[in-house]
C-alpha cells in the first residue's frame, strides 16, 4: 500500500470518527455541522469542472436547485396533487405516512440527483463549447435565467416556494435524519471523485485543463469528458439539493434552491482556500471556510461579510494556489515530485548508454 | 494497400487569410515510412501547411488525403486518432501535470471503448512504456517531476516522447530542434532517425536548421512567398539556385 493511500485512509478514518462523535457530544451543533457537509460537498463537485479540469463554473447551483425542485415534485406527487398543492401556499397540510413520506424522499433524493444529471448532459456541450471567462459568466447568466424560470412556473408554486412535506417522527429527530444523509452523500461523492482522479479519466480532464487544444490534437475526445464531468458532479449537487430543500423545511428559488450570490460564490471560494484541483484541498476548504463564516456570524455580526470578502480577497491576490496548493510548493518531495539520481534507478534491461544524457 | 500510393498526398491545396495568400496551389507527397523535409524562409507558409494537413483550419481549395482517405473535412481529434500526430512549434505539454502522467494520457485514443475510459491511470504495462520512452528522450530521472518545471528543450523531448507514446503512423514535427542547446541536437537526430527506423513511424519535418534537415530528410520540399518552390534529395536543393535566392533574399 503506498503512503499517500495510507494517509487517505487515516483522513477519512478521522472525519468518519468526527461525524459519528459530534452530534452525540455536541447535538446543539449538529445542523451547523450539517451544512458543513454540504459545503465540504458542493467545495468537491465544484472542483471536479472547476480545479481539475479548468473550466471555473459560476452557475453549479443550478443543479443543487433543480435537485431541490425535483425532489420537492416527486415527494409531493406521490400522495397529492402538486398544482394544488403549491396553489394553497402551504395551507393545504397532507399528512404522510412514515413509509410515505421515507419512500417519497428516497425517491425524491435521486430523481434529484437524475434530474440535474440530465440537464448537465443537455446542456453541457454547448456551454462546455465556451472557454475561461465566457465559461464562467455563462454559467453565472444560466443560473440566473433558470432561477428566474422557476420563479415564474406557478406549477412549481413560481416566486412563493413550496413547503416541503412535515417530517412524521418526532420533533428533533429530523436534524440527525439530514446529518446523516448530506454526510453520506459528501463521503459517497469524495471517495467517487478519489476513485475517478485515479483513472485514465482523471489524467484527461488534468490534460483538458493544462492545454484543451493539445488534448484534441493528440485525439482526446475533450467533450466527452467534459459533459461527463459536468454531469457527474451534477448528480451528487442534485442529491445534495434534495436533502437541503427537505432539511429547510420551504423551498423557494432566489434564496434556497439558486442561491447564486452564497452558495454559488461559496463553493468556489471553498475550493480556491483549500487548493484547486487537489483531492483533498476543497475538503478542507470547505470545512475550515465554514467555522471562519459560522465564527464571524457569531462574533463579527454586521461585519460577517466583510470578513468572509476579505478572506476571498487575501485568497485570490496572495495566496491563489490554496493551502494545499501551498504546501506542495513548499514541500514538493512529499507529494513525490523528486528527481532520481544514480545508475540504479534506471528500469532493468537498458543497455543504452547514451539514453541518460 | 497499393505501395506506390503515398501516406499523405497534397494536392493543390491554397489558403489565404483575408488577403494574404498563405499557401497557393501546393502539392506535396509524403511517402511511406520515409522522412520527409519542408524548409523555407519565415513566413513562407509551412506551418499553414501543416496546419491544413491536420485539421485546424478548413482550406480554401484543393484535396489531402491520408492513406487514400479524404481528410481535408475532419476535424483535429479526428484525423488524430486516424495516426497522425503533430508537436508544436511552441512546444504544448500538460504543464500542470508529471512527466510519466504526461506520457500516459498521450497513449492512443484510436480503438478506445467506453469503459476503457475508465481504466486505472496506473496501469502497470503502460506505465512501463511511458518509462521506457521517457529514456529513450533522456527523461526518466525526470519522470516524477511536474512537466512545466523542465526546461524549454526538455519539455520538447517530453512533447516528442509523448508523440511516440501515443503510436502514430505519421509524425508532424515543427521545428524540433528550435530553441535546444546545440549539443542535444545530436541526440535528437538520432532518436528522430530511429523513431522512424525502429517504430516505423512516417516523419514530416519543418526545420530551418539546414544541417539537421540535410541529415535527417531524404526528400525535401521549399516553400516561399506560399508557392511550392522545389522538391528534391538534400543534394539536389543545396544546389537549386531558387532555393538558394529564396533564403537569401534575391527576390
Amino acid at each position: 500500500m503506498t503512503s499517500a493511500r495510507k494517509l487517505d485512509l487515516k483522513v477519512y478514518a478521522g472525519l468518519i470518527l468526527f461525524g459519528i462523535i459530534t452530534p452525540i457530544l455536541f447535538p446543539n451543533y449538529t445542523s451547523q455541522v450539517a451544512v458543513m457537509w454540504l459545503m465540504v460537498l458542493m467545495a468537491v463537485t465544484w472542483d471536479m469542472t472547476g480545479g481539475q479540469m479548468g473550466y471555473n463554473s459560476l452557475g453549479n447551483v443550478i443543479f443543487f436547485g433543480l435537485g431541490m425542485y425535483a425532489s420537492a415534485v416527486v415527494q409531493i406527487s406521490m400522495f397529492a396533487d402538486v398544482a394544488k398543492y403549491t396553489a394553497s401556499f402551504g395551507a393545504m397540510y397532507v399528512e404522510f405516512t412514515e413509509v410515505q413520506y421515507f419512500t417519497g424522499l428516497s425517491l425524491g433524493i435521486v430523481v434529484g440527483g437524475i434530474v440535474a444529471t440530465l440537464f448537465a448532459l443537455l446542456i453541457g456541450p454547448f456551454m462546455l463549447g465556451l472557454r475561461g471567462p465566457y465559461f464562467a459568466i455563462g454559467t453565472l447568466g444560466l443560473a440566473v435565467a433558470v432561477a428566474e424560470l422557476i420563479a415564474g412556473w406557478g406549477y412549481v408554486g413560481a416566486g412563493s416556494g413550496i413547503s416541503m412535506p412535515v417530517y412524521p417522527g418526532v420533533a428533533g429527530e429530523s436534524t440527525f435524519v439530514w446529518y446523516i444523509l448530506l454526510g453520506v452523500t459528501a463521503l459517497l461523492a469524495h471517495l467517487f471523485v478519489r476513485w475517478l482522479y485515479s483513472t485514465q479519466f482523471g489524467l484527461a480532464m488534468n490534460a483538458i485543463r493544462d492545454d484543451e487544444d493539445k488534448a484534441e490534437a493528440m485525439g482526446i475526445r475533450t467533450t466527452r469528458y467534459k459533459v461527463l464531468t459536468w454531469a457527474a458532479s451534477a448528480f451528487f449537487l442534485g442529491m445534495g439539493g434534495a436533502i437541503f430543500g427537505n432539511m429547510s423545511g420551504f423551498i423557494e428559488p432566489l434564496e434556497v434552491a439558486f442561491p447564486t450570490a452564497t452558495f454559488g460564490i461559496f463553493m468556489v471560494a471553498m475550493a480556491l482556500l483549500g487548493g484547486k484541483g487537489t483531492l483533498w484541498g476543497p475538503v478542507l476548504g470547505a470545512i475550515l471556510f465554514h467555522i471562519v463564516k459560522e465564527a464571524t456570524w457569531t462574533y463579527l455580526l454586521g461585519w460577517q461579510w466583510v470578513a468572509l470578502g476579505a478572506i476571498i480577497i487575501i485568497n485570490i491576490v496572495y495566496f491563489q494556489q490554496g493551502i494545499l496548493g501551498w504546501a506542495q510548493d513548499k514541500w514538493p518531495a512529499a507529494f513525490g515530485l523528486t528527481v532520481d539520481r544514480g545508475p540504479e534507478d534506471q528500469p532493468t534491461g537498458d543497455t543504452r548508454p547514451e539514453a541518460a544524457e | 494497400m497499393n505501395s506506390s500510393q503515398p501516406q499523405i498526398e497534397v494536392k493543390s491545396v491554397s489558403k489565404s487569410y483575408g488577403g494574404v495568400v498563405a499557401n497557393k496551389d501546393i502539392s506535396i507527397r509524403v511517402p511511406h515510412g520515409r522522412i520527409t523535409g519542408l524548409i523555407g524562409p519565415n513566413g513562407s507558409g509551412k506551418t499553414t501547411l501543416f496546419n491544413s494537413i491536420v485539421g485546424y483550419h478548413p482550406i480554401d481549395s484543393g484535396s489531402i488525403t491520408f492513406e487514400g482517405q479524404e481528410i481535408s473535412t475532419l476535424r483535429v481529434p479526428d484525423i488524430a486518432r486516424l495516426g497522425m500526430l503533430r508537436t508544436f512549434q511552441q512546444t504544448r505539454i500538460y504543464k500542470k501535470m508529471n512527466c510519466v502522467q504526461n506520457m500516459i494520457i498521450s497513449v492512443s485514443h484510436r480503438d478506445e471503448g467506453f469503459s476503457g475510459i475508465f481504466k486505472q491511470a496506473k496501469d502497470r504495462e503502460t506505465e512501463q512504456q511511458a518509462e521506457e520512452l521517457l529514456n529513450f528522450v533522456g527523461l526518466y530521472q525526470k519522470r516524477n517531476l511536474i512537466s512545466g518545471d523542465l526546461s524549454f528543450g526538455q519539455q520538447k523531448l517530453l512533447e516528442f516522447a509523448m508523440a511516440l507514446m501515443n503510436k502514430p503512423k505519421v509524425l508532424l514535427l515543427d521545428e524540433p530542434t528550435a530553441g535546444i542547446n546545440p549539443t542535444l541536437i545530436n541526440g535528437l537526430i538520432d532518436r528522430l532517425k530511429r523513431a522512424n527506423e525502429e517504430f516505423g513511424i512516417t516523419l514530416f519535418v519543418i526545420e530551418h536548421n539546414m544541417r539537421v534537415i540535410m541529415n535527417l530528410a531524404e526528400e525535401i520540399s521549399c516553400l516561399s512567398h506560399g508557392e511550392l518552390l522545389a522538391t528534391g534529395s538534400p543534394d539536389e536543393l543545396q544546389n537549386d539556385q531558387r532555393v538558394i535566392d529564396a533564403y537569401l533574399g534575391a527576390h
